[in-house]
């Protein structure tokens, strides 16, 4: 199980202007900063911390932090 | 037949043959009358392109240009070329800030310095004709860049660069050099991409009004540069982007 503090922390990192309050049912496209490279900076996050690869279309579809954290969880269960 | 464009009587070998752009100039060269030496990584891929090839007498070498050994058997084996197609390469969607020295070196290494050190073999025994031409697979990511495509555009510049050396100190050979610079093709690299979503894609091509390029395209562009049509040429880099900077 991934240690949801850490992975936050990691998540907030790859914007610009660190976000506050950030949980895993924050809708991160909401977020003042989302761009697609943040996208591609979140990719990169979880193949470096996590050595899991997050397909664009993964990407795409997920709104809420905690989709991204679900399908990191379920990767290093596998 | 008149046709400037045939490539009947050339040898030409391509780099990546086994699939996408480097498996359609195969094809289409052959068609025109070349005989090919089709070199790449994948056997399996190189053992169903041949039969796709029309004439005979063509060769394949499967190995990984990364390997130094295998550059100077093909530098001994290759026959005398009169062209060659340096296609293979990979990609990489790495934002700067999370470039890594092993990133940098697995995209530099297949994408410049395996055909620099390819051509180098081959220039050595000599086997390069007067009056052949040099293809490179450059990439119109080199001048406008996107985002995460970083490593790899710094690749194709640097494909561009070295280009140009091999155009002026093989001229008096009369051996030209000329890179291919398309931007969006429809490859089988394209469709494993991970980091391209589909939704994204389709906001692409919207912006092509030739619509995304097929391999065939960029076929047809090395064949010209293979072909005597092309003889004026050399030093060059063929822009293809369908429209998309219009």
């Amino acid at each position: 199980m991934v240690d949801e503090k850490q992975f936050l922390q990691n998540f907030a990192d790859q914007f610009d202007d660190e976000p506050e309050g950030l949980s895993l049912e924050t809708l991160f496209r909401d977020i003042d900063g989302w761009s697609s490279i943040v996208a591609l900076s979140i990719m990169a996050m979880c193949a470096e911390e996590y050595d899991v690869i997050l397909s664009a279309n993964e990407m795409e579809n997920a709104n809420r932090v905690s989709d991204i954290y679900n399908i990191v969880n379920e990767r290093i269960e596998q | 037949m008149y046709n400037p464009y045939s490539l009947e009587g050339k040898t030409i070998l391509i780099t990546g043959a086994a699939s996408g752009i480097g498996k359609a100039t195969s094809i289409e060269s052959s068609k025109l009358g070349a005989k090919i030496v089709a070199v790449d990584l994948n056997g399996e891929g190189l053992e169903k392109l041949m039969p796709q090839l029309e004439g005979d007498g063509h060769l394949q070498f499967t190995g990984n240009l990364c390997d130094e050994e295998f550059l100077k058997n093909l530098g001994e084996e290759s026959p005398a070329l009169d062209g060659v197609f340096l296609c293979a390469g990979v990609s990489d969607t790495t934002p700067v800030k999370f470039i890594t020295e092993e990133k940098l070196k697995r995209v530099f290494d297949v994408n410049l310095t395996a055909p620099i050190l390819m051509l180098k073999q081959l220039l050595v025994k000599k086997k390069i004709n007067k009056g052949g031409s040099l293809v490179w697979m450059s990439s119109y990511g080199a001048e406008k860049v996107e985002p995460g495509l970083g490593i790899y555009a710094a690749s194709k510049s640097a494909v561009n660069g070295i280009m140009r050396a091999y155009a002026k100190e093989l001229v008096s050979r009369k051996i030209r050099s000329n890179s291919i610079m398309p931007m969006m093709i429809r490859t089988e690299l394209l469709s494993t991409l991970n980091s391209i979503s589909d939704k994204d894609l389709e906001k692409q091509e919207a912006m092509y009004p030739l619509g995304f390029g097929s391999p065939l395209d960029v076929a047809y562009a090395a064949i010209y540069l293979f072909s005597d049509a092309s003889r004026w040429i050399t030093g060059t880099q063929i822009r293809m982007d369908g429209g998309s900077n219009l």
